[in-house]
Order: C-alpha cells, then structure tokens, then sequence
C-alpha cells in the first residue's frame, strides 16, 4: 500500500507585475517534477484557475497594487492563505510600477498620467483621443501600493525576479517547516 | 617622531592602534570589517550614516569619529549591532526612491551592498516617503537624481575638501535636509565629469550619474554582484 502524502496547496496571482517571478518559479527547470509531488496548485494562472478551491498553505503574490481588482486579488489570497509571500521587488516595493507616484506632483496627478499615457505621448497612435473607461475596466488607485501597504506579508522574496535556485530553496525550506534566512550571497535586488 | 602605539579589543580580539586613529582604522588596519557608508578613504570623517555604530565599552558611538583608546573594549558584531544596522539601512531605503530595478548603480550601488551584506529581506514596519524631487539633468556629462540621495555627504567633503570647489553642500534641515547644488543647477556650477566628487567611487549610490557609461558593464558582472561589500581583502573595499 502507497503512503498517501498530504500535499501542500499552493496559490499564485500577479497583480501589477510583468509575469518575469511567474517565469523565474519555472527556471527551477526540472526540480518542478519534484515540486508537483509534494504540492498541488490551487488558484493560478499556471493552471488558469480563477476561483480558490479550497484553503492553501502558501500564497506567492508577483506585484504591487496599482488598481482595485489588485487590492480584492490580495484580501483573497490573505483571507484564503496561511503564509503569504511576497515574491520580487513589485510586490515588496512596488517596483516599477511605483514609478508612477514619482511622478504624481501636480494638482491632478492622475490626470497628468493617463494624458501623458494616452493623449499627450509623442508616441503613441490614439486617434480618438479618449483615455479608456470601459466600466469593465478596474479602476486605478490613485497610488502604487506595495502589498504589505495592503496586507500582513509574512515573508519576502527579493529580486527583480528572483531567480529559480532563491525561490526553490526558499519554497523547500518552507514546506519542510524550517524557514530561514537566504544565503546573503543569493539576496538579490535587480 | 614615533607613534605610539596602544592596544585595545574588538569582539575579544585584540588589536594595535596608533594615537590619533578612529576604532574603525584601527579596526581597517587589523583587517576587521565595520559596516559604513557616509566614511571613505581619502575623505574626512563625518560619522552621519551611522551604519558603523559599535559598541565601545557598552555606549554605541560611530566607530569612523570614535577614537581609538587603550583597552577599549568595542563590540562590533552582534545581534544588537546588527539590527541597529539593519533599520537604519532600512530606513534609507524607505526615505528615497531606492527602486534597484531601474536604477543604474544596482550592482555598484553600496546601500544595495549593505542591504545584501546584513541580508535585509523581510517586511518592514517603516512607510516608503517616495520623495518627489526633480532630476538635474542641466550638465553635458552628469545627472543628479537626489531622490536616490542618502546623505552622506561625501560629493560634498569630496568637492570641498579635494577639489576645492564646493560643488555640492547640504541645505535643510531634519528631514528635509538634502544635497543641493552652488547654483541653479549643475551646469552653472563649475562641476566637471573630472572631479573626484563625480568619480563613481564618491557617490555609493545611483545619485550623481556619469552620462553614457550607465550599463557600460552588465548587471550580475558588477562589483558587489560577485562579492559581499566588506569581504575583499583588508582596505580592498575602499581603494
């Protein structure tokens, strides 16, 4: 008779990032096989999942909130996680997208942006001259939050992304109960 | 004349100094590393940054002014010490806009170092202030973007001192203090791409920008990609 393992439940969502940490979690190339026995995807867009399943263990949140849909995608992933982890520099610090508040210094900051987005760009092909707002569009805040502006993050990833070998030990540590510090020599920012 | 020379410990160790040494060239010439920022070699001490914060007999002082005195007992590494590092560490990357990722001196860039060297990588409880300063981009050869700017004030020791030019002073005061320019911008200042406040090893973050040269070599191949800041050889890390 095969021992039954209880696998653990992983869900991950990318909110105002590029999809590079979702990359970075498949350059652990072929340890995945090993990954997939111990632990089973819940909500994600490796798997297109759009809805929580069932409770997880681990949540890894690529990006910083910059609309509305980002903050109700991370209330779930904390409501429904027991360990949320911020994974890059996105979602710790913003990261790119935080650009954004370094510009935010007229009377209508918003404003300014989607102009210069949208109408004012010497490069770009916008004929109608009409910034969208479509109702189905998710309405964007008037600043880049980074998750833990948002949400309790219980643990940080660093790295713009982070690479495989920092993720994998990070997530083996923790499914086996033993979280710890990284090697400094993997800590990496860029 | 001869020096006299004393000892004193740090962390249990006992090491030579010679009066007239701070703790931390003391501490340099017995090839112990104490974390520091606003202090290079070449550059009067200012003791602002106090990432060098040590202990010497049980008061915390910034070991780059302290001065050396016979049997001093300085501790250097411990948890304590490392936490006080961390925070202020910490806290300069939540003052300015610190955004590695876009930032030219990642890799070069000390601040980013140290962070790697007390492995800051957990959530803090300080808010990101996002300053919102506007970047001087006047002069042929150099851009200023204070925003990444921690205050170390070595631009301005560097200028005054070395080039005798005082380019670069300090204006405000708490936390709106910052580095400003002698002059509207930094093309009407006397600044040149020659000056040792501009050579990259003055400025340890991306803060004063050598036009052109920004990605003349690849992030992952830059200096502290493939070392700890601190860990070269004795005195390698400030020549």
């Amino acid at each position: 008779m095969t021992e039954v393992v209880q696998k653990k439940r992983i869900a991950t969502a990318s909110l105002a990032g590029c999809f590079g940490c979702h990359m970075s979690i498949l350059d652990i190339d072929e340890r995945i096989l090993e990954l997939i026995k111990v632990v089973e995807f819940d909500r994600s867009p490796l798997n297109d999942l759009k809805k929580f399943t069932k409770r997880c263990d681990v949540g890894l949140i690529e990006g910083g909130c910059c609309n509305e849909e980002n903050v109700h995608v991370l209330q779930e992933f904390r409501q429904n996680c027991d360990v949320l982890i911020a994974v890059g520099q996105c979602a710790i610090m913003g990261g790119l997208p935080v650009m954004r508040n370094s510009i935010m210094h007229s009377d209508d900051p918003l404003k300014e942006c989607f102009d210069e987005a949208y109408i004012s760009s010497p490069y770009i092909q916008n004929l109608n001259h009409q910034i969208p707002n479509d109702p189905a569009l998710p309405l964007i805040l008037d600043s880049v939050y980074s998750c833990v502006e948002v949400v309790k993050i219980d643990y940080q990833i660093p790295g713009c992304p982070p690479n495989g070998d920092m993720l994998w030990s990070t997530l083996t540590a923790l499914l086996n109960g033993t979280p710890e510090s990284l090697p400094r020599e993997l800590i990496k920012y860029d | 004349m001869t020096e006299k020379k004393f000892k004193f410990t740090i962390d249990d160790q006992e090491i030579e100094a010679s009066e007239g040494q701070t703790i931390m060239q003391a501490a340099d010439d017995a090839g112990i590393y104490i974390p520091r920022l606003c202090d290079v070699e070449g550059l009067r001490h200012q003791g602002s940054c106090r990432v060098c914060t040590v202990t010497a007999n049980g008061r915390t002082t910034a070991s780059c002014t302290q001065p050396a005195e016979e049997g001093l007992e300085v501790e250097n590494e411990n948890e304590e010490l490392l936490n006080y590092r961390r925070d202020l560490v910490r806290m300069l990357f939540h003052e300015g806009n610190h955004l590695c990722p876009i930032c030219e001196a990642s890799g070069n860039c000390e601040l980013q170092a140290m962070a790697y060297r007390l492995s800051i990588t957990q959530p803090t409880k300080f808010p990101y202030l996002q300053p919102v300063r506007s970047l001087d981009a006047s002069h042929k050869d150099i851009a200023l973007d204070t925003n990444r700017c921690i205050r170390c004030g070595r631009c301005i020791r560097a200028s005054q001192d070395v080039d005798g030019k005082g380019v670069f002073g300090y204006v405000g005061r708490g936390i709106n203090r910052r580095v400003g320019v002698n002059g509207d911008n930094l093309a009407d200042t006397d600044a040149e791409i020659s000056d040792v406040a501009i050579a990259p090893e003055t400025c340890p973050v991306g803060c004063i920008i050598r036009k052109g040269i920004g990605f003349s070599k690849p992030i992952g191949k830059r200096e502290f990609d493939l070392s700890i800041i601190g860990d070269q050889p004795p005195g390698g890390s400030d020549d």
